[in-house]
């Protein structure tokens, strides 16, 4: 299956800003946190076809899934 | 003479300027900021406001200048917050922060100077405020925004700003507000990156923002802050005070603004 992963902030530095990649189906949003290098606990808001998302969620074919960092200084 | 007379030949159309205030204040016995109150009453603007006006009513003006905005955080939005409050016209401002300035403030700090390094952030926001415009009032609080004393902290102001420096203060800040039933303008910065956003009380923004959170910090850790990222979210979170206060345009309620500026991209985020 092909995911749209569109990624924000840093998380685009030495990655990418957006990509069709290939999954397995299935395959949860964590995994393609882990494959990317992303490390977890920085992982802010995820959304997948504009709709909040958690880590154990698992994807479909043609979905967008946004990942935004943890941005918290002041 | 009486007030209304004094104003009423001093105004040159409805402004007064900085130098009849001053006559004012001496001739009546007030401090500055009963007698901006009776100029803005009295249907005139110091002239201090004059760009404000047309954006801002004398009307409005006033109503700024009898709100109250605690504004939690005195360092790299903080202090651009605070300055910005204080030349609107904002009449009362709560500012928070337990911590001293440290040489690498200097940076972004707008409160910092080298000859503050090592005194209050709290205390600096009194002093440049003082400086800019003494009609204002601010109360500083050198401790730590908490659950225990959030409350307490926050008696009495119609909005706070958040300007903290950490994930689980912003999370308490949040519910505080919400218990209190007053608004929040959330800002938070790493790098070239920043986000803002309007929490209405109670409505759970905050915690859906940060629910992947699961301790330590975000990616500021591993950014910094340069001198700019603060500027621009504190200017927007200033923009959503003035807005929210006066009950004017659409605010970022339940979406976030996501701020990049290393590829000047701006997102909305839906809450």
């Amino acid at each position: 299956m092909q995911v749209n992963v569109k990624l924000f902030a840093s998380f685009q530095t030495g990655r990418f800003k957006q990509e069709f990649r290939d999954y397995p189906d299935q395959t949860q949003i964590g995994t393609v946190v882990r494959e990317l290098n992303i490390p977890e606990e920085e992982v802010g808001i995820l959304l997948l076809n504009a709709v909040h998302a958690k880590l154990d969620q698992p994807l479909s074919d043609g979905d967008l899934l946004a990942i935004f960092p943890l941005v918290g200084g002041g | 003479m009486s007030v209304k007379r004094f104003l009423a030949e001093k105004a040159d159309g409805i402004l007064l300027s900085w130098v009849d205030q001053r006559e004012m204040m001496a001739r009546f016995e007030l401090d500055c900021a009963a007698a901006e109150e009776l100029i803005l009453q009295g249907g005139y603007l110091p002239a201090r406001y004059q760009r404000n006006q047309q954006m801002i009513s004398t009307a409005q003006q006033l109503q700024l200048f009898q709100s109250t905005v605690a504004v939690v955080g005195c360092g790299g939005l903080g202090g651009y917050i605070l300055e910005e409050l204080a030349r609107l016209g904002v009449g009362q401002i709560v500012a928070i922060d337990p911590d001293t300035f440290e040489e690498h403030n200097l940076n972004r700090q707008l409160l910092s100077t080298i000859e503050l390094l090592g005194t209050s952030k709290a205390d600096a926001a009194v002093k440049r405020i003082a400086e800019i415009n003494p009609a204002v009032s601010v109360s500083a609080i050198n401790a730590a925004f908490s659950q225990e004393n959030g409350s307490e902290l926050l008696d009495g102001a119609v909005l706070a700003v958040d300007a903290v420096d950490n994930i689980p203060t912003r999370l308490e800040l949040a519910e505080i507000c919400g218990q209190l039933n007053i608004p929040l303008v959330h800002g938070a910065i790493a790098g070239w990156y920043g986000q803002v956003m309007t929490v209405s009380p109670g409505d759970g923004s905050m915690q859906k923002l940060y629910a992947n959170w699961s301790g330590g910090k975000g990616i500021e850790a591993g950014l910094g802050n340069p001198s700019f990222t603060p500027a621009v979210a504190a200017s927007l979170q200033v923009a959503e005070v003035c807005k929210v206060l006066l009950g004017q345009g659409r605010d970022l309620n339940k979406r976030m603004l996501s701020i990049n500026l290393l590829d000047m991209q701006f997102d909305e985020i839906p809450l």
